[in-house]
């Protein structure tokens, strides 16, 4: 197992390495935002792998509940941490694009809302395992605030909408046009895509990996005495 | 089903007794209330034309900072008195300690808003007295009880205990406060029903959906 995520490392790295190389010689400039624009490479996948993490704790959470194997409460918090640090960089990369952009920071569009709330929501999972007496008792608290947390986010999405159209926003982005998006802008994009999911994926070993052997660890101090 | 709401009504009555002979929920929680309507008056200028913008902003946010106080309270007193150890030996099942702990943060928490509607009227001249606002803060209060009874029962066990709710909650009810906002908003303008009714719909999904999974989710928070 840490063999093969040694691979794993090693592949997700050269592939990051061709990535960049796409974002930033092969992928045309953009003629409207300029070099701004390649940001995009980075932030899309960045919330996808966030979206696609808060997914796997949302049935990882259930799977726990109702079977309390360790293994699904161990996917549900490696997933759950490398979305929060996915997210982050997702957040973080949107802003910049955005002040040049569309001249502010932040504007408070559904699918800007959403990503925050599903941030804070999953930074809040943390703190309950954090927080919690004991690492059971954390493990079963953090899976119904990740499965609460995930039923909310279409509500949120929606209360966002809702709310939109009675402030309508004079600001649409070039999100809303990617269906005009380059061949070789889309092939950077693909790229960078499943590159991003590839060091997820290894992220998420990884820290599964960790996590067990912290489990095998407590339990041979608990058996030694 | 019946000895189940049996059950849930045992709860809900043991928590009415309780606030009745102490009053301590709802008395420290309408003072705060207070504080929070008053201190928005010094947030910014609240002359007329401020007011009938924010004015639904003011109700909300005191609304829902003394919820999240009325809900903190739900199971701290369980806990320190062990109250819920003898409730969780009690031979019924968790569904019904969540509704009968629903219901009696669903009280609290109206008691507390219909106490407020006079102090709106008197500082800042917002008149609640509408059936259309009764419906969107009962339907509104429904879903952060859900929600809230939930949360605030993980939270009660966590050594952050009060600062943990309201990172849980708030998030999580955001859609329920801008339906409750936008509904006030809608009342205080004097517009029909029709322009709520999206809202409303909103609201009562919520409800719903939180109303299940929660009463599910209970079970397995309160295991020991």
């Amino acid at each position: 197992m840490a063999d093969r995520n040694q691979l794993f490392l090693g592949i997700s790295g050269l592939l990051f390495l061709v990535n960049l190389y796409l974002i930033f010689f092969y992928a045309p400039t953009e003629q409207v935002m300029g070099n701004i624009q390649r940001l995009f490479y980075l932030h899309l996948p960045t919330v996808w792998v966030g979206f696609l993490a808060f997914f796997i704790v949302f049935v990882s959470s259930i799977a726990y509940l109702l079977k309390r194997d360790p293994v699904w409460d161990r996917r549900a918090y490696a997933a759950g941490e490398a979305g929060v640090v996915f997210l982050t960089v997702a957040i973080v990369t949107g802003a910049v694009w955005a002040k040049p952009v569309w001249g502010v920071w932040w504007i408070w569009d559904p699918k800007l809302t959403t990503t925050f709330i599903l941030w804070v929501i999953y930074i809040g999972y943390m703190m309950v395992r954090a927080y919690a007496p004991s690492g059971e008792r954390g493990a079963r608290w953090a899976a119904v605030v990740g499965i609460v947390g995930f039923v909310d986010v279409p509500i949120v999405y929606y209360a966002s909408e809702l709310w939109r159209s009675l402030h309508p926003e004079l600001v649409t982005g070039p999100f809303a046009e990617t269906g005009g998006l380059e061949a070789a802008m889309r092939t950077t994009l693909y790229f960078s895509l499943f590159a991003f999911t590839l060091v997820f994926v290894y992220l998420f070993r990884e820290r599964f990996a960790q996590q067990r052997d912290d489990d095998t660890l407590a339990e041979l101090r608990r058996a030694a005495g | 089903m019946s000895a189940y709401l049996s059950a849930a009504l045992a709860v809900y009555l043991k928590d009415v007794r309780l606030e009745a002979r102490s009053k301590e929920t709802v008395g420290a929680v309408l003072i705060f209330a207070l504080l929070v309507a008053f201190i928005f008056n010094f947030a910014f200028d609240a002359t007329p034309d401020i007011v009938a913008i924010v004015g639904p902003g003011i109700v909300w946010v005191a609304y829902v900072f003394t919820g999240i106080l009325g809900l903190n309270r739900t199971f701290v007193l369980e806990r320190d008195r062990g109250t819920l150890d003898g409730l969780m030996l009690a031979p019924v099942g968790r569904e019904a300690i969540y509704l009968g702990k629903l219901l009696s943060a669903i009280s609290v928490m109206l008691v507390v808003e219909f106490l407020m509607v006079p102090v709106f009227l008197v500082l800042y001249d917002i008149s609640l007295l509408d059936l259309r606002f009764a419906l969107a803060a009962l339907l509104a209060t429904i879903g952060f009880a859900a929600v809230g009874t939930l949360f605030s029962a993980i939270a009660a066990h966590t050594r952050a205990r009060e600062v943990l709710l309201p990172l849980l909650f708030l998030p999580v009810v955001l859609p329920v406060i801008m339906a409750a906002v936008a509904i006030t908003a809608l009342v205080l303008e004097g517009d029909g029903w029709s322009a709520a009714t999206s809202w409303l719909q909103l609201v009562v999904a919520f409800d719903i959906v939180f109303l299940v999974v929660s009463s599910w989710a209970f079970e397995f928070v309160l295991e020991e």
